[in-house]
């Protein structure tokens, strides 16, 4: 039996009523974001599914078309990512040390960086739309120099590259806006002064988000862009 | 049996009854053990209903009865399994020398052609005894070949050739249904099988309405479309001599092998760019959307023909070595 | 009973605790959203039901007479696609799992209250689009969206019925995220794995297929919609595209969204059988991972309903095999819920005759899947009425009886009243004889030879097809029954004590309605699951 006074226990007004504490409300966030990213893989995986058996029947075609992409834009996008993982990695970083400033900072430098692939996507799209290289009624696709004199390119076939083409990397595009619009709302309240050592469960589970959007792109540039490309 | 309350479809192939021994055997064990489970229910609750003076005995559980029960059904489920299996590889393996018949689905109607060039929309007239094989696709979208009195189904699918074959046992009419839902009409596409005695048969043969038959129709479309220009029967055509290749692997120019099958030459003539047979330049023009289905089947059944007339070895399509493990083409 | 001021009533409890449409609109107690859910799912079961309704009218004559064929096909269409996708997937893991899991582990909400409340926005967004498609045209592509038929020839709504659907997939995937963390997180102290009640087993092995196989669905039908929409040719022959394709990808979801529909139900059933023969399940850890095992092996079996479509012999013998693998968790299951009844006490509550039904229609229903695994029968009944009468008897004899036991079981701590304990037992019996005239006759069918997704049929199929109309008016009025008296029940149900049952389980140990925190005190759990040796039955039972 204690004569001293009941230890009063304060909870982090960022913990909510149903955990038990903030380890506990910690824990769970993070659980819940791997999930969610298990079934991104699942998702994405359908595609990716798709791609190699189609890939497999129609490597001519496949490649032909992968001969059209930009390599010099896939790759600046694929450094783009790089270093946009690099700063949300940073800023998890900043987070934990309750810098609130390089908080801020990286947070924004990675929207930007998430910003310029985003542009350079739409530049790709868009000449791929002046080539007639859009699936649909106005496709028209002229060969360029085969690697294999032999080989003739099935203008249906590789109809199915492009639609894959466009189908991977905008949905893609899409979880980069998703991201982008999270990272905003995460520059909000950091720049608040919400982010500190004891609480900074958002920022990191966001960064797994953007990690994995990143690596979705480090396997779409050789799928897509990469394909019989020896020089 | 159960005449007026019929249980089964009439029996009318060499399969029926095999696939009907397998059924009523399925149906015994189950009515077993659908029996056995709802008697125990309900002998537990009538013996075991709550009285008083009478305490739940709290049972864990026991490893050995779980044993028991997870390998014994498991040891009656692989034995259906082969069963079932054993039936399904005789349902899937046309015997040599059937009698061919070729099947062009479409929404909503089943034209079939034989050999011998009858052209039947609907209907389809075989005799007792003989091997049929059906040559089966799609104008369209997905249908299904499906006669219940001989046990068979077969999905059509566009874009390829898909088979099935029967040996029909007893002479009568019976039902021809479109089983995978194709839309508005997909319960109107429905048709009969007519099985001839081989006498009626051959009377129904000769009663006229043929324009010849499917191979020569296929050569005169040969001589039409200009494959023979290319395709010649000896050594100087742009294109390989296709004389007896049927069949028989395929050399192609990228180190694949490949069978000749009514698939392979379907696609070499409506996309030739996919397969380019060892030796040759990839110049024939692709034929999608020039001919349709029908003279797809003919001509496929003139190809086939060509392995009763070989017109020599040189020019053929390379050989392999006997045990050389051919690739088998797109098929899933 | 002489009517009482029932102090109980007066308690404060989720229900009361506050008044108002924004208080319910709002709310992230998961109770309340349980309830939300409760109300839209019976919405779309009676949609889903009335089209049920008017197929087997249509279907009570050969000929085509009561709708066009067109109608018939939007009809037996958005049957399915309501029924599976806005009835049987959620109902049991958004009401029941909802309402219990958190009480069930000790916990005083789920991990992710806030995106408990968006899944279930989701799911209006999507029955939203949903109705809208139907009242606007319908779609005819059959809930299984075959292509090139539902990219290239359907005129009616394919893409806004995939886009309601891929939402209340999402709707679904948040649910079980949702699941997983509060199993993993939030139990109760000394609540440990290998004491979680058989409903939480079942609600995480269902979580995982919802995270591991919905987003499946997801991109299938996004590809669907996006050849519709864009002309892109990837399940398209005449494009370069495979049809077979869209049907791999299409199945390897829903074949493992059958378990996500049948496992709740059986962890429904492991619930009630124990308490009503007041004893603990017999093999508790078998069928704990019987849960599982269903679950990952579910995975390997989708081209079962591919058999005749143009696969390799060789595949088809893998996914058979494979097929019968799968069966023998749920033997396992059945032959111990049975064995759970011996040497034990038993009262015929509705809950249990629910029970009763399920476990011998499930039998019949699982049974049937042999003779559809078995590659030769398989060619002849495949895409016959004997399909359509092997996933109705477990969908409907199995899981929509495990629902409803669920609901009578669980309706005392939901609402804090008593239902009618003499109409609900002539309800489930109603129930049970109306489904078996409704589906039996359909096995004859199949194997007779009758197609499904028929509009009109030959003569020869009539007698079966009126019985099963038939059937079909007994087992509505059945339906309509437990609507009724629920609903009368809420007003003049007599009070609930908390543990009207003497059943095991933390959410018996408050009380009825709980309150909106669940537990005055965090649970300490030092007990067994299913401890009905130490539990007195005297509290109570159903007289």
């Amino acid at each position: 039996m204690s004569d001293s006074p009941a230890i009063v226990e304060s909870h982090n007004p960022e913990q909510q009523h149903h955990f038990a504490d903030m380890e506990q409300q910690r824990q769970a966030s993070s659980l819940g974001m791997w999930l969610f990213l298990a079934t991104e893989v699942m998702f994405f995986g359908g595609m990716f599914c798709a791609y190699l058996i189609y890939r497999y029947w129609y490597y001519p075609e496949f490649a032909a078309g992968s001969k059209t992409l930009d390599i010099r834009l896939g790759a600046i996008n694929t450094a783009v990512l790089i270093c946009s993982s690099l700063t949300v990695a940073l800023s998890v970083r900043a987070a934990q040390f309750g810098k609130r400033k390089l908080l801020v900072t990286l947070l924004v430098a990675t929207i930007l960086l998430g910003l310029v692939f985003l542009g350079i996507k739409g530049v790709e799209w868009a000449s791929k739309f002046e080539e007639h290289h859009v699936p649909g009624y106005s496709f028209h696709f002229e060969p360029q120099a085969p690697s294999h004199p032999n080989t003739k390119i099935d203008p249906q076939r590789i109809q199915i590259f492009f639609s894959l083409y466009f189908a991977m990397t905008g949905i893609h595009a899409l979880h980069m806006v998703i991201g982008v619009g999270l990272f905003a709302v995460l520059t909000f309240y950091a720049w608040k002064g919400r982010y500190n050592s004891a609480y900074y469960t958002p920022i990191e589970n966001a960064g797994l988000y953007w990690h994995f959007v990143d690596i979705i792109w480090i396997y779409l540039f050789p799928l897509l862009y990469l394909i019989d490309r020896k020089k | 049996m159960f005449d007026n309350f019929p249980l089964w479809p009439a029996r009318a192939s060499t399969t029926a009854g095999n696939v009907d021994a397998l059924y009523i055997f399925l149906v015994v064990l189950s009515t077993f053990m659908s029996v056995a489970i709802f008697v125990m229910i309900l002998a537990f609750a009538a013996k075991y209903r709550r009285r008083p003076g009478h305490a739940a005995e709290q049972i864990e559980g026991s490893t050995i009865l779980e044993i028991t029960w997870s390998v014994i059904p498991f040891g009656v489920f692989v034995v259906i399994f082969v069963w079932g299996a054993v039936i399904f590889f005789q349902e899937r393996t046309p015997p040599r020398g059937a009698t061919e018949i070729y099947v062009v689905a479409k929404q909503w109607m089943w034209k079939l052609e034989h050999e011998e060039g009858h052209r039947e929309i609907n209907e389809l007239h075989v005799p007792v005894g003989r091997d049929v094989k059906m040559i089966l696709t799609s104008q369209d979208v997905i249908h299904s070949f499906y006669v219940p009195a001989f046990r068979i189904k077969q999905d059509v699918v566009p874009g390829r050739y898909t088979t099935a074959w029967f040996r029909p046992t007893r002479p009568g009419t019976y039902h021809l249904f479109c089983a995978e839902y194709c839309g508005t009409q997909h319960s109107g596409m429905i048709g009969q099988v007519v099985v001839l005695e081989p006498s009626q048969y051959e009377a129904w043969l000769s009663g006229g309405g043929t324009t010849g038959s499917l191979a020569s129709t296929g050569q005169a479309l040969f001589q039409q479309l200009g494959c023979s220009t290319c395709h010649r029967s000896d050594t100087q055509g742009r294109g390989p001599n296709l004389a007896g290749t049927f069949g028989k692997p395929v050399l192609l120019d990228d180190g694949q092998t490949v069978i000749e099958d009514e698939n392979y030459i379907r696609e070499s003539i409506l996309n030739p760019s996919a397969k380019i047979v060892s030796g040759f330049k990839p110049i024939m023009p692709p034929f999608q959307g020039i001919v349709s289905e029908e003279q797809l089947n003919a001509l496929v059944a003139y190809i086939k023909s060509l392995n009763q007339n070989p017109s020599g070895a040189a020019g053929s399509p390379t050989l392999l070595p006997e045990g050389t493990q051919p690739q088998a083409p797109k098929v899933q | 009973m002489a009517t009482v001021v029932n102090p109980v009533a007066e308690r404060e409890n989720y229900l009361n605790q506050e008044y108002g449409v924004r208080s319910w609109l709002l709310t992230t107690d998961h109770k309340r959203i349980a309830l939300l859910y409760l109300a839209s799912i019976t919405f779309f079961f009676f949609v889903g039901g009335l089209f049920a309704l008017l197929i087997r009218l249509e279907l009570l004559t050969p000929a085509g007479d009561l709708v066009q064929a067109d109608t018939y096909n939007k009809l037996f269409t958005m049957h399915g696609q309501i029924m599976v996708f806005f009835f049987l997937v959620p109902s049991i893991p958004a009401v029941l799992g909802n309402f219990l899991v958190p009480l069930m582990i000790g916990a005083r909400d789920l991990a992710f209250p806030r995106i408990n409340l968006l899944s279930w926005y989701l799911y209006i967004i999507a029955g939203i689009l949903m109705m809208h498609a139907v009242l606007t045209g319908g779609v005819d592509t059959g809930w299984t969206f075959y292509t090139p038929f539902s990219t290239a020839f359907s005129n009616t709504k394919v893409i806004e019925a995939g886009l309601a659907i891929f939402v209340v997939g999402f709707s679904s995937i948040l649910t079980g995220l949702n699941f997983v963390v509060t199993i993993h997180r939030m139990r109760a102290p000394g609540m440990t794995w290998w004491r979680l009640p058989l409903f939480i087993w079942s609600m995480y092995a269902t979580s995982i297929i919802f995270l591991l196989g919905t987003p499946v669905l997801a991109i299938t039908l996004t590809l669907v919609i996006f050849e519709r929409a864009f002309h892109l040719g990837i399940f398209d022959p005449t494009r370069g595209g495979d049809p077979l394709l869209f049907q791999h990808l299409f199945w390897f979801y829903s074949h493992p969204a059958v378990y996500i529909m049948i496992l709740p139900s059986m962890g429904i059933i492991s619930e009630i059988v124990p308490c009503f023969s007041r004893k603990r399940i017999f093999g508790y850890s078998f069928v704990a991972m019987a849960s599982i095992g269903i679950a990952v092996l579910g995975f390997l079996v989708w081209a079962h309903h591919m058999f005749v479509a143009g696969m390799s012999i060789y595949a088809a013998l893998i996914f058979s095999f494979l097929s019968y693998l799968v069966a023998v968790p749920s033997a396992i299951k059945v032959f111990n819920w049975t064995a759970t009844l011996y040497k034990g006490s038993i009262t015929f509550s509705t809950p249990l005759l629910y029970a009763f039904g399920f476990i011998g229609l499930f039998t019949m229903g699982g049974l049937t899947g042999l003779f559809l695994a078995a590659l030769g029968v398989d060619v002849h009944v495949t895409d016959t009425y004997f399909v359509i009468a092997h996933f109705h008897y477990i969908m409907v004899g199995g899981a929509v009886m495990g629902y409803l036991g669920g609901m009578h079981f669980w309706w005392p701590k939901i609402s804090g009243r008593m239902y009618p304990e003499s109409l609900g037992r002539l309800a489930a019996l109603i129930v049970f004889i109306g489904f078996n005239l409704t589906f039996f006759p359909q096995f004859i069918l199949g194997y007779l030879g009758m197609p499904r997704r028929y509009w009109q049929y030959p003569p020869e199929f009539q007698v079966l097809n009126v019985l099963s109309t038939a059937g079909s008016t007994i087992l509505a009025v059945g339906y309509l029954l437990p609507m009724a008296y629920f609903l009368w029940s809420m007003r003049y149900g007599k009070h609930a004590e908390p543990n009207p049952w003497g059943a095991a389980g933390l959410e018996w140990m408050t009380p009825s309605p709980p309150p909106t925190f669940n537990f005055e005190e965090t649970p300490l759990v030092t007990w067994e699951a299913y401890d009905y040796g130490n539990i007195r039955s005297s509290q109570g039972g159903p007289g």
